[in-house]
């Protein structure tokens, strides 16, 4: 089977979510990849050394720009005539382009697929991850996002693929143009790829006091730093901070929940992470439920004493 | 201008799924049901752009089962002017659903399509990317904020490292995200008043639009468990089992 995987990328380096869906894509066959921006030769060389590439096709054109759905999607389109699976990252990019195709193709997506059971067989996760269903296509072309978490990273050194331009771009579908962007600027590990995660809560109670205690917690494991709906609702963190069923999935190795009560939205989000720790004064909320390690108390004093001791 | 708004019957949020013992999906028989959060925000937002002059009328449409017709009354509720009922028997996937609205899109000739980013129940997020599709138009996905100037829409979107605006062409479509707005409460005078709103009834035939799943579902399954864990006693216990998985130094 060919597969075509949407290349994830911000103009310069290729994100850690296409190497996930790499890995989902060489369980169904041959790995064909696509770049598709504005100057992008560079992220297409990066690219064509993931390990177990085959073709890298390349869409260098200003349409191309921004990753606008209306000018990528019939693009994919065309080359899906050569190709017999679309797989693209579960990010807000894939999950913005992906679904555009598979309608163009007359075909059902497979959304935020957790494993490839059979060529044409997965696994998703349904109502917020509290069931998990094995869904079978009868689709002729397949059309998947991939959950990064789910799936180990490809390496992204030690491959050979054959970069390859495809002629003739440069439409655009006029209906659609990019305006700006407010990117969020951090020093510290992306929240979908870090090992450590320290997550806070409303019970935090102000911004002031959530970057107060969590900031130099997560600074201290060299850990990413996410939030729950209420925090972010609150106005205690940012909108690309929020874990859960509407936020970011996250899989990190520890997660440390503080102040967040569990509710069934966020467990969606974290729930598999490896080792969950949750700090909580109230030792009947959910989140123990699913706690590795509990420690009941006040977070205003625990936090900072956590901080000094480790 | 016309605003179209698809509403989708789910279970409701707050409600804890239960996988059924047989494995053949979720248990929907004697739970509560609702309008799936995302397209509250969708309902609320034309309503806001119809209270700022930018809509007409707003259409409510909803496809599913009977007792779907709750789901738009909620929404002549709110503030809704009439509803579109496609009565289906069995779940109707994304594309089908694109399908059907791509239909009802071509009738009533909308300008703008309002829908949630996703349903709580399949998680798929696509219905919207979809009729985008069928149709041709722009897409803002996601959408934090909408501006209607003229014959075009500003679209602020969240995305993964922060916000992106577009600007699309109407017609065109919009999934909201949850912080779009806050959607109002419907008042009980409302309440009473919706039951006297138009509310047609159809089928997916009257729109010649083939809803036969492409996707079998094999079988639904409870996650699994995780290991109940252990409550520590103080910090320093915290800090020594850290240390003990090599999390601290």
């Amino acid at each position: 089977m060919k597969t075509l995987v949407w290349v994830e990328h911000d103009g310069q380096a290729v994100k850690d979510a296409t190497l996930s869906a790499v890995t989902a894509a060489s369980k169904l066959g041959e790995v064909h990849l696509l770049v598709a921006g504005e100057n992008v030769a560079g992220v297409a060389e990066a690219a064509a050394k993931i390990a177990g590439v085959g073709k890298v096709h390349v869409a260098d054109g200003a349409p191309f720009a921004h990753a606008l759905a209306e000018n990528v999607a019939p693009l994919v389109a065309t080359l899906m005539e050569g190709h017999d699976a679309f797989v693209a990252p579960a990010t807000t990019t894939g999950k913005n382009i992906t679904p555009r195709v598979a309608a163009l193709l007359d075909v059902m997506q497979l959304s935020d697929i957790l494993s490839v059971e059979g060529p044409d067989t997965f696994t998703r996760p349904i109502y917020a991850g509290n069931a998990i269903a094995t869904v079978k296509t009868s689709d002729a072309k397949l059309v998947v996002t991939v959950r990064g978490t789910a799936f180990e990273k490809a390496a992204a050194e030690g491959g050979s693929g054959t970069i390859e331009a495809i002629e003739g771009v440069g439409t655009d579908a006029g209906v659609s143009s990019f305006v700006s962007a407010e990117i969020a600027q951090s020093a510290r590990p992306e929240l979908t790829s870090a090992k450590i995660i320290v997550s806070g809560g409303r019970a935090l109670g102000s911004a002031e006091e959530f970057h107060k205690l969590i900031d130099p917690l997560a600074d201290k494991l060299g850990a990413g730093v996410g939030a729950s709906r209420a925090a972010v609702d609150a106005g205690y963190a940012p909108n690309d901070y929020q874990v859960g069923q509407t936020g970011k999935i996250v899989a990190p190795e520890v997660y440390v929940a503080v102040g967040i009560s569990g509710a069934i939205q966020h467990l969606a989000g974290m729930k598999d992470s490896k080792v969950i720790v949750a700090i909580n004064k109230d030792e009947d909320a959910p989140i123990f439920q699913v706690a590795d390690l509990g420690l009941v108390g006040d977070l205003f004093k625990l936090v900072p004493e956590l901080t000094e001791k480790l | 201008m016309k605003a179209l708004v698809p509403v989708k019957r789910v279970l409701d949020y707050n409600v804890k799924p239960r996988v059924k013992a047989d494995g053949t999906g979720v248990d929907l028989a004697n739970v509560k049901m609702s309008m799936n959060p995302f397209d509250e925000i969708a309902v609320e937002e034309a309503i806001r752009l119809k209270e700022k002059g930018v809509v007409t009328e707003i259409v409510a449409v909803s496809i599913g089962v009977a007792k779907a017709q709750d789901t738009l009354r909620t929404a002549l509720a709110m503030g809704a002017d009439r509803a579109i009922l496609v009565t289906a028997e069995t779940e109707v996937e994304p594309l089908a659903v694109a399908k059907l609205l791509k239909a009802i899109v071509d009738e009533e000739a909308p300008q703008l399509v309002i829908l949630g980013k996703q349903a709580i129940d399949d998680d798929a997020n696509q219905t919207g990317q979809m009729l985008a599709a069928l149709l041709g138009w722009g897409q803002g996905t996601f959408a934090s904020k909408v501006e209607v100037e003229g014959d075009s829409a500003k679209v602020t979107r969240e995305v993964d490292g922060g916000l992106e605006t577009v600007s699309l062409k109407l017609p065109a479509i919009i999934t909201t995200d949850l912080r779009l707005n806050e959607p109002r409460y419907a008042t009980l005078p409302n309440i009473m008043k919706a039951k006297s709103k138009p509310l047609a009834t159809k089928t997916p035939a009257d729109y010649a639009v083939d809803i036969a799943p492409r996707l079998t579902v094999v079988s639904v399954a409870e996650p699994s468990k995780r290991q109940a864990g252990a409550k520590v006693a103080d910090v320093d216990e915290l800090v020594m089992k850290l240390k003990a998985m090599g999390v601290a130094k």
